[in-house]
């Protein structure tokens, strides 16, 4: 856990790529489920925001 | 016998074209050849891309293409999130997508666990096996269609053999509860063999001597198939899960032609929902936002992909 966050800490691309690879999921999930509309609602901007970090963060130095 | 590739390739040449290629640089003779492909991948994918972009805004309708195109800013995306009939073709799609990826990774992998043991005839049964993917879509969604037919389809006489129900008491594609399962049983029948090649190239990717150390260390079965078998497959798995993910999240074609989205709009998945919104009710600035929003999605989901995929290949 501490290794994750000082690769956020230092800009590392396996902490971002995790980071944005969870709110990609969010996203998705928020898209499918079947429980609160609102989730639906801004389930589009969570995936594009995730979507968006990892191509940045790709380009991130390795550990 | 002196003779490289590179030099009979340069005898070959007609003098003329040796001439006009001399005075070219390296870096002008690659774009020559790389130059047709990045023009059709701009011509085909990229340019489609970013006028689908452009038209999500507008409520422009490609029936009426003389008519004045107004820009609507996001208002197509706020219609499309606050959709209930949408949203409920995105639950849809969700439960398609959950149970045929169940379904598929845990027979899968029990199919690639039993190829993986050395018995006669494992080529033949690999082969078999192997059959339904290799079909295609169209066909599958015919002959099920038959399968399922009440009257007529063996599927209703094997489960009448199992559960002594008449045979034409229940309709697989006709039923609301039955449809969306009729669906995931024929998926799961065709792609299977697929998640089982990866199971058993990840299976066969264990060297021996793990297992052999751990039959010393008198590690049963069970414990070596928890603390060695599943975790060295597990990115495999992962890999297996992912590609079907993407694949069944686009699933258009087996689902026309098995329920057509219905009874009612019971089996209407976000692929068939969009077909719809596009070329039956003409509204294509609202179903290049709803492309849009399943585009970001898979591309989303592809980017875990292409990760999962360099972690499998780190090994």
């Amino acid at each position: 856990m501490t290794h994750f966050f000082s690769g956020l800490f230092r800009f590392r691309r396996g902490a971002w790529e995790a980071l944005a690879t969870v709110i990609i999921a969010i996203g998705v999930f928020m898209l499918m489920q079947p429980f609160v509309m609102w989730a639906y609602t801004y389930s589009f901007i969570t995936t594009l925001i995730g979507t968006l970090m990892f191509i940045i963060v790709s380009h991130f130095p390795s550990d | 016998m002196n003779d490289s590739v590179a030099t009979r390739a340069a005898q070959a040449t007609p003098p003329g074209v040796a001439r006009r290629v001399k005075g070219l640089s390296d870096r002008a003779i690659a774009w020559i050849f790389v130059g047709p492909t990045i023009f059709l991948l701009l011509a085909i994918n990229i340019f489609p891309l970013i006028w689908t972009i452009r038209l999500s805004f507008t409520n422009f309708r490609a029936n009426r293409p003389n008519r004045e195109v107004e820009w609507v800013g996001l208002r197509n995306y706020e219609r499309i999130l606050g959709d209930s009939d949408i949203w409920l073709s995105m639950q849809a799609t969700a439960h398609f997508l959950i149970w045929t990826i169940v379904l598929q990774v845990l027979i899968g992998f029990t199919l690639a666990w039993l190829i993986n043991k050395k018995f006669r005839g494992n080529d033949l049964w690999t082969t078999i096996i192997v059959l339904p993917m290799m079909l295609s879509p169209a066909v599958v969604g015919n002959f099920w269609t038959f399968l399922y037919q009440p009257q007529i389809g063996l599927f209703n006489y094997v489960i009448t053999w199992f559960t002594g129900a008449d045979p034409s008491s229940f309709e697989m594609l006709g039923s609301v509860n039955l449809a969306p399962w009729s669906i995931i049983i024929v998926d799961t029948w065709m792609w299977t063999p697929f998640v089982m090649l990866i199971c058993l190239a990840g299976l066969r990717s264990i060297p021996d001597y793990i297992y052999e150390a751990a039959e010393i260390d008198r590690a049963s079965k069970l414990r070596q198939f928890f603390t060695i078998t599943l975790p060295m497959v597990l990115p495999f798995l992962m890999l297996a899960v992912l590609f079907r993910g993407i694949e069944n999240f686009k699933m258009f074609d087996l689902v026309v032609q098995l329920t057509g989205g219905g009874p009612g709009s019971i089996t209407e998945l976000a692929s068939i929902n969009l077909k719809r919104e596009a070329f039956e009710k003409w509204r294509t600035g609202y179903s290049s936002a709803f492309a849009i929003i399943l585009f970001v999605t898979v591309f989303g989901l592809a980017s875990i992909y292409v990760k999962a995929l360099n972690k499998v290949k780190e090994r």
